[in-house]
């Protein structure tokens, strides 16, 4: 086109503004305030890295970071699994797949505020439906989202020291319902993924006799693997900023029994937000970013040296 | 072994459905029972004193019917912002040279990589301070650009052949009735992609909407319900009934436009 300079520009202006002024100037000060102590009272100048010894001082910040690390430690990997197994079942040339797909992708398309009352309902530990499904099968009903207790010392039916105790029940319930939530997701992504896998490899596979574990081991899952890789970064990210069901689910007040459920933006609304103490949350704002991009920079590092791309 | 093989692929995924069914199968069912009948053990599955009374509380007791036209004029004024910003910007980092093109894009591309909840407290405060809070401003105008949206515009505007531009030149087409004449139509299934993103986290968002509305009255349907839930933890048929209503709405859209919008998440997988 014309060199004419200040169309594109002038195309380009209201995108610009919007995201300077929204978007770029509050990351920048959101840095900023991260070395100011800047509290209810109004800002009171700057403080160095003092909030950052403090945060780091914070026996409730490195709770919540530990809930949210469990969260996504659980969340991620069953999510996959889940989504893996029935995308793989899908694409074996089933009738009725459009059926089974948009059954199966529903909760994508639903409110997580909407799905995260109906589950705590479904979790009520007197009149919810699970207990009542547990009665059923001769056992015994659990407290859910009520129960501090973590997963693996009820496993084990004793105490375990903090970092053992793994998440509590009522954060692993929450976990639960992320990957009902998530799964259709990641079910359309890897239908997508498993039809760009040539059919040449299967009939090689049957040819030379291979089962069907050993042809998903050895042919669907290296073929795969690109979009494995992208899932596994996508629901990571995701997950480690959960907020919505805590709010909505646990307490009163959010992120109990005991803290056990507080996790990373949680904690960052209730201490920026709430208790308007705008450069402590700055500061854990900021922390929570560097935190989500040394795990993906780790996932990128860790996992991509196993992805296998067709050349 | 092939015998039962198929067999089984059915029933376990069926299984899995009804599983993926059943916690709407149980809203659904608790939505339409008395409070009674809700604290029943064992519980009932069809509501043997089927009422109506619970959506008509939430429908004129509880302020519902606003909640859901603050998240449609949200909605569709973020939809409108998101389009318009999305087709221009991709028009000029796609369709023109100029000198700093790429770092412009890079440097928009950036800061995709930032999730909101890093920066969220100091746009509180910046939103507050022009007065925006509990407004629709608040609600729509920093929401009105879709980074994700200008990437996957460009990737369509880029495929389009120079010719057909030469093309219109000849024919005198001017800029911007190539883009809205001849752009715009070649790239609706990107655009489709765009608005379904939009409209689906548009209508569920939560978090910014809960930090700027004080009053019910300017209260998006998610933060409504949220707070509904608070007020009522032990209604549990009332509040199966806001669920219902809330969820409602994108199930009505997910059924009209299902193949649109299955495609639109399987494509946002696709690296290019």
């Amino acid at each position: 086109m014309k060199n004419r300079i200040w169309y594109p520009l002038l195309l380009l202006l209201p995108a610009a503004v919007i995201l300077g002024t929204f978007k770029f100037y509050p990351i920048l000060s959101a840095f900023r305030l991260s070395f100011y102590d800047w509290g209810i009272s109004g800002e009171k100048g700057f403080v160095g890295l003092e909030n950052f010894r403090a945060l780091f001082q914070d026996p409730f910040f490195w709770q919540s970071l530990l809930n949210t690390l469990w969260y996504t430690v659980f969340t991620v990997p069953l999510s996959i699994a889940f989504s893996l197994f029935v995308a793989a079942l899908l694409n074996r040339g089933i009738r009725a797949l459009g059926l089974y797909r948009t059954i199966y992708f529903l909760p994508v398309v639903t409110s997580i505020v909407a799905v995260s009352v109906v589950w705590k309902w479904l979790y009520d530990p007197q009149r919810g439906l699970f207990n009542y499904l547990l009665m059923l099968l001769h056992l015994h009903p659990l407290q859910w989202l009520e129960e501090p207790r973590g997963v693996f010392e009820m496993l084990l039916g004793h105490p375990l020291p903090t970092l053992l105790k793994g998440p509590s029940l009522a954060l692993f319930s929450i976990s639960l319902m992320s990957v009902w939530k998530s799964m259709g997701y990641n079910i359309v992504i890897f239908l997508a993924g498993l039809k760009n896998i040539p059919d040449v490899y299967y009939e090689a596979a049957r040819i030379d006799g291979a089962g069907p574990w050993q042809t998903f081991r050895n042919v669907t899952l290296p073929l795969l693997s690109p979009t494995t890789f992208y899932v596994t970064i996508m629901t990571t990210i995701v997950s480690l900023q959960v907020f919505a069901p805590i709010w909505t689910m646990t307490g009163p007040p959010p992120g109990g029994p005991l803290g056990t459920t507080s996790v990373v933006i949680y904690y960052l609304y209730q201490k920026g937000f709430e208790e308007y103490q705008v450069g402590y949350g700055s500061a854990i704002a900021f922390v929570f970013f560097l935190i989500i991009l040394a795990i993906t920079v780790f996932q990128k590092t860790v996992l991509e040296k196993r992805v296998y791309y067709e050349v | 072994m092939k015998r039962w093989d198929k067999p089984l692929i059915y029933l376990i995924l069926s299984v899995g459905a009804i599983l993926m069914l059943l916690p709407f199968l149980w809203m659904l069912s608790t939505s339409f029972k008395t409070i009674a009948e809700s604290l029943q053990f064992p519980p009932t599955w069809i509501p043997q004193h089927f009422t109506w009374e619970n959506y008509k509380i939430v429908w004129t007791k509880v302020n519902f019917p606003r909640y859901i036209w603050v998240s449609t004029v949200v909605t569709f004024f973020t939809l409108i912002g998101v389009l318009i910003t999305a087709t221009i910007t991709a028009y000029a980092l796609s369709w023109f040279h100029f000198k700093g093109r790429e770092v412009v894009f890079v440097a928009i591309l950036s800061l995709m990589m930032v999730p909101i909840p890093v920066y969220v407290v100091p746009l509180f405060i910046l939103v507050q301070s022009l007065g925006w809070v509990d407004t629709y401003y608040a609600l729509i105008v920093p929401w009105t650009v879709n980074i994700f949206g200008i990437f996957l515009l460009r990737q369509h505007f880029r495929s389009i052949p120079r010719d057909l531009y030469d093309a219109a030149v000849i024919d005198g087409c001017g800029r911007l009735r190539f883009l809205w004449q001849i752009l715009i139509p070649l790239t609706k299934p990107a655009l489709v992609t765009i608005a379904v993103f939009e409209i689906i986290g548009s209508w569920n968002a939560f978090m910014w909407p809960l930090m700027v509305t004080n009053s019910d009255h300017m209260r998006p349907i998610q933060v409504g319900l949220a707070y509904f839930a608070q007020g009522e933890s032990t209604n549990y048929p009332a509040l199966m009934a806001a669920s219902t209503i809330v969820i409602l709405p994108l199930i009505i859209l997910f059924f009209l436009a299902q193949k649109q919008i299955v495609e639109s998440y399987s494509r946002s997988g696709l690296k290019e």
